[in-house]
């Protein structure tokens, strides 16, 4: 029962790292000039959903199974993931709006965001890989 | 209003002050006594009144700094060639200062006692380094009288005179340091914003045009060549942006101007620094495109109320003569009209979709037509549209399924909408909720909805700017609008909103002279079709934020469907590596775009100006003008995305930072009181004068759209068209003369002095008029001059004035051609077309006239004094 948990969140982090990582490549190539605005604000914001729920069962799972030590690792990630989409502007075309992601250093400020989160995302990879070892281990 | 004969504390009108000022409090220098207020007599002699403060200020300067300069003075300071060591820069400088100081007296007192006479020859000398008068410290608490009486032109920056005589025409490009700091610490540290305003397809008079088989720019950074960059010899040129060396062509070593060889350097495009090329074809994507024009007209009963229909469009649109130029209609209310105008037919016939919820095209050719072979179909369509839709009642209107169906209609090739509309749009796709509440107009918190409520007219305008297609939108309603939403329409295609709030046919005739002159300046000024336009800067500098109407489609390439001439852009810039190895930055805009000819053409600008490491260069170098508009951009944005009372409390924080620096930093002497070097004395003006426009001012009942609309005309007009409506000119009418007039094709304009804008410099016996920038008021004092009134408004006594008069009658008096000489030049000066309004002291236009006295003390708002008060509490704290 463990191990199933940590093997299902284990999937989760990897899709988040996968989904990140194509964050990140859509973004640098917008500041490369290889596409335009809109063609990589409307690519992203069609993950912004689907990686806000990865991110929300990857918590609930922790809820569920009692873990609250890596709960509480998950809660803030999920809670800005939340904060963000509700906090869109109503005349913004989305968390990536093409007009405004060129303004105020925005473009950079999503840069850094996709980093930080590739990087969470690692770090809670190989506290998964270690606790679903454990687990399977244990049983 | 009551009497403002004379004195210092008059009982105002209920709630104002006079905006006197009160005593300075003890321990404040006063080196000749309270400043007297000026009596009110003819303005003339009113101006000698301010100046004695004056020298009392010089001498300070001239006892603190003595005097190193030598008998004989440099006529041509060089910065570049003089490796100069930082003392003898110093003590040049203060010579410069006495000097300086010593020919603005001469040139601003007539005659004033104890001045040192100087040789006529000094008068003339020319001096490129405005920094000594620049730098003077000015203590706004005690010099009351700032504004120069001439209107205030554009810094020079501190080039060789080389240089600058070649540079960009501050008219086109302008800077808002016009010294570069040399690392983005000494940026931060003088808290001044770095940024350019731009007016780059200006109606210019003098433009030198090339047609050249290459066109020389350079391998890596593709900037074209200017005058600004650096020969090693015949052969290869640096260039002044990335630093890279190239070849030069070997068609370009010809000179066709000279017809000679082997001086490349002698070309035009070395030596202009604005030009224009004729593209070849590999600047196109595709064919040039025709110029193509649609007009969506709004026919619902409210918009046969107020009659626009009736401003007839068929004279100016006879003026297109070129061949290829296409033109169609589409009407609307709750549903979409169509009208096939096609060559055969013998009246235009009317085709009308009421499936707004799936618009489609109900004919595939022939809603566009060429406009000189249909051109009688288009007369007889135009002329019949008004009574076509006389006895309509709907009150409906489907905007967003018009403009889907214009948009599908004008895809293919691209081309320029105009959208007219005199309500809310309520039905089908994109309508709108009416957000306004009216008990919160004059609320002195937050104002709500400032930004859109739906993202529907910025997605068609991003659909649009894919295809080539500008919306341009004409608001002629009297009921809230959502302006905040339809804007978008415009704002991302590079289109323009047009505001007449009060329009209509017979109760506003000013309104709809205004309307008829801003149709005809619209139809027949000069356009650019599938434009971009690209900003490259000196490596090191780099652009991070972007102003106006347009989209930004990549990194510093702006993509704009139609570039007009009324249109300014603003850019924000930050410096990202030190410039240490420089001594100049230039700065290129490059606009490539279709003529109405179809010709393909690049407009390239260029400006260059120098890099400063110290703090006292930068603020010796700031443009007050530039700054102020650049923060009032910033101060939209922000109070769009974060709330209105952020954005003045930013405006009032760069007043309080930039100053609190130059006090800190830059000063090295230390006094009491607010001081300012004298390029910045009138940023807390200006300042001030923001706060009160009708775009950020809390506590005054304000319309939303009248606000949103302001807004967007902070961010959309050009500086130039700009300061006006930020702080208005104030002249006096009745004792205008021929001294100092101007002479302008063969007319003499007469130049009166700009006074300040406080009701203490208005006079009951004088006329006096305020130009706003989009209107203007003329206000008679009660006891004004009787000639005034004969000569000038051809009535014979005050109460004989008509309310509502909002055109001078033309009398053959000198007066009268004197009058309507200014006011015609005044309106000359920008595109758009200010209305007139003639105001009594019971006329209801009056409210609004006091609003632009900015240095007056109101209800909600602070006084100049209080204000420069106030800053001075933060900084001092």
């Amino acid at each position: 029962m463990e191990a199933a948990v940590f093997i299902l969140s284990l999937v989760d982090c990897c899709a988040l790292i996968f989904l990140a990582v194509y964050f990140i490549i859509t973004l640098s190539d917008l500041e490369c000039d290889y596409i335009n605005a809109r063609a990589c604000c409307s690519k992203l914001n069609k993950w912004v959903i689907p990686e806000m729920v990865g991110q929300c069962l990857s918590t609930m799972l922790m809820l569920i199974s009692l873990h609250w030590f890596i709960f509480v690792l998950n809660l803030p990630v999920a809670v800005w993931n939340i904060y963000r989409y509700v906090k869109v502007p109503m005349g913004n075309m989305g968390v990536f709006d093409p007009t405004e992601i060129h303004n105020r250093g925005q473009l950079k400020s999503h840069m850094k965001e996709a980093m930080i989160k590739l990087g969470y995302h690692l770090l809670c990879f190989f506290i998964y890989l270690y606790s679903m070892i454990l687990a399977l281990i244990n049983d | 209003m009551s009497a403002c004969t004379a004195g210092l504390a008059q009982p105002g009108p209920p709630g104002r002050h006079l905006g006197h000022y009160p005593s300075l409090p003890p321990g404040y220098q006063n080196t000749s006594g309270p400043p007297a207020p000026s009596p009110m007599h003819p303005a003339m002699q009113a101006a000698t009144q301010p100046y004695t403060q004056a020298p009392q200020a010089y001498q300070q300067v001239r006892r603190i700094h003595t005097c190193t300069l030598c008998n004989g003075f440099h006529y041509k300071f060089n910065h570049f060639n003089n490796s100069s060591t930082k003392p003898f820069m110093l003590n040049l400088l203060m010579g410069f200062n006495h000097v300086y100081l010593v020919i603005v007296l001469l040139c601003q007192m007539s005659g004033g006692p104890g001045m040192a006479q100087l040789s006529p020859s000094l008068a003339s000398m020319s001096l490129q380094s405005g920094t000594p008068e620049a730098l003077r410290v000015v203590n706004l608490l005690q010099e009351r009288n700032l504004l120069p009486p001439t209107p205030i032109s554009a810094p020079t920056p501190c080039l060789t005179q080389d240089l600058q005589r070649i540079n960009c025409s501050p008219e086109v490009y302008r800077c808002t340091l016009t010294s570069i700091p040399q690392t983005q610490s000494l940026l931060n540290k003088a808290k001044l914003p770095l940024g350019l305003l731009l007016h780059p397809f200006k109606d210019l008079s003098q433009l030198p045009v090339v047609t050249s088989s290459t066109i020389v720019r350079c391998r890596s950074c593709r900037t074209y060549i200017n005058p600004f960059v650096s020969f090693l010899d015949q052969r290869r040129w640096k260039c002044n942006l990335c630093y890279r060396v190239n070849d030069v062509p070997e068609e370009f070593m010809y000179n066709p101007v000279s017809r000679s060889y082997g001086e490349p350097h002698k070309r035009p495009e070395v030596q202009n620094a604005t030009i224009e090329f004729i593209a070849p074809s590999e600047y196109m994507l595709r064919p040039p495109q025709p110029a193509v024009y649609l007009f969506v007209l709004d026919v619902s009963h409210n918009a046969v109320e107020k009659g626009y229909l009736n401003v007839s469009m068929d004279n100016n649109l006879k003026l297109y003569k070129d061949s290829r130029t296409k033109v169609g209609f589409i009407t609307f209310d709750s549903t979409v009209h169509f009208y096939n105008l096609q060559e055969g037919l013998s009246q235009p016939q009317m085709l009308i979709v009421s499936d707004i919820e799936d618009i489609f095209l109900p004919t595939p050719d022939s809603l566009l037509v060429n406009l000189n072979e249909c051109k009688e179909l288009v007369q007889d369509l135009l002329k019949s549209l008004p009574s076509l839709f006389q006895k309509t009642m709907e009150t409906q209107s489907a905007l967003g399924a018009a403009l889907q169906a214009a948009f599908k209609l004008l895809s293919p090739t691209g081309g320029r909408m105009s959208v007219f509309q005199t309500q809310l749009p309520n039905l089908g796709v994109g309508a709108l909720q009416s957000r306004e509440d009216p008990n919160q107009r004059a609320s002195a918190k937050e104002i709500q909805h400032l930004s859109p409520a739906t993202d529907f007219y910025k997605k068609l305008a991003l659909d649009c700017s894919g295809q080539q297609v500008a919306v341009d939108l004409f608001l002629l309603s009297s009921q809230y609008c959502d302006l905040a939403s339809l804007g978008c329409i415009s704002r991302y295609s590079a289109g323009n909103v047009y505001y007449y709030p009060s329009y209509h046919h017979q109760h506003s005739p000013a309104q709809v002279e205004c309307f008829q002159k801003d149709l005809k300046r619209y139809l027949t000024r000069k356009i650019g079709f599938e434009a971009v336009m690209r900003i490259r800067c000196t490596k090191g500098l780099s652009i991070h934020t972007f102003h106006g109407n347009f989209f930004v489609r990549s990194t510093d390439l702006l993509s704009l469907p139609n570039v007009n001439p009324d249109a300014g852009f603003a850019v924000q810039m930050s410096i990202d590596e030190n410039l240490v190895d420089t001594q100049v930055v230039s700065f290129q805009a490059a606009l490539l775009y279709t003529s109405s000819k179809g010709e393909r053409r690049i407009r390239v600008h260029t400006l260059c100006l120098p890099v400063v490491n110290s703090l006292t260069d930068i603020f010796a170098g700031a443009d007050v003008q530039a700054i102020s508009g650049l923060l009032a951009c910033m101060a939209v944005d922000r109070s769009v995305t974060a709330s209105l009372g952020d954005a003045r409390d930013a405006m009032i924080n760069a007043a309080i930072d930039s100053l609190a620096s130059y006090r800190q930093f830059a000063l090295t002497i230390q006094q009491p009181g607010l001081l300012a070097p004298a390029c910045l004395r009138l940023f807390p003006l200006y300042i001030l004068a923001l706060l009160k426009q009708k775009a950020f001012r809390l506590g005054t009942s304000t319309r939303l759209d009248d606000r949103v609309f302001a807004m967007c005309q902070l961010k959309y007009q050009p500086l130039a068209y700009a300061m006006p409506m930020i702080h208005p000119s104030l002249y006096r009418l009745d004792d205008l003369t021929d001294e100092g007039a101007l002479n302008v094709n063969e007319r003499t304009i007469p130049q009166p002095r700009v006074l300040q804008l406080s009701v203490e410099k208005l006079s009951r016996d004088g006329a006096f008029l305020m130009d706003a920038g989009t209107v203007m008021y003329l206000w008679i004092g009660r006891n004004c001059n009787p000639i005034f009134l004969t000569q000038v408004l051809g009535v014979p006594s005050y109460a004989d004035v008509l309310d509502n008069l909002y055109v001078l009658p033309e009398i053959d008096s000198a007066e009268s051609q004197r009058t309507r000489a200014l006011i015609g030049w005044l309106r000359d000066q920008r595109p758009f077309y200010p209305s007139l309004h003639v105001i009594k002291d019971e006329s209801q236009l009056k409210a609004s006239l006091l609003q632009h006295m900015i240095e007056d003390r109101t209800d909600s708002a602070l006084s100049y004094y209080e204000f420069l008060l106030h800053l001075q509490q933060k900084i001092t704290k």
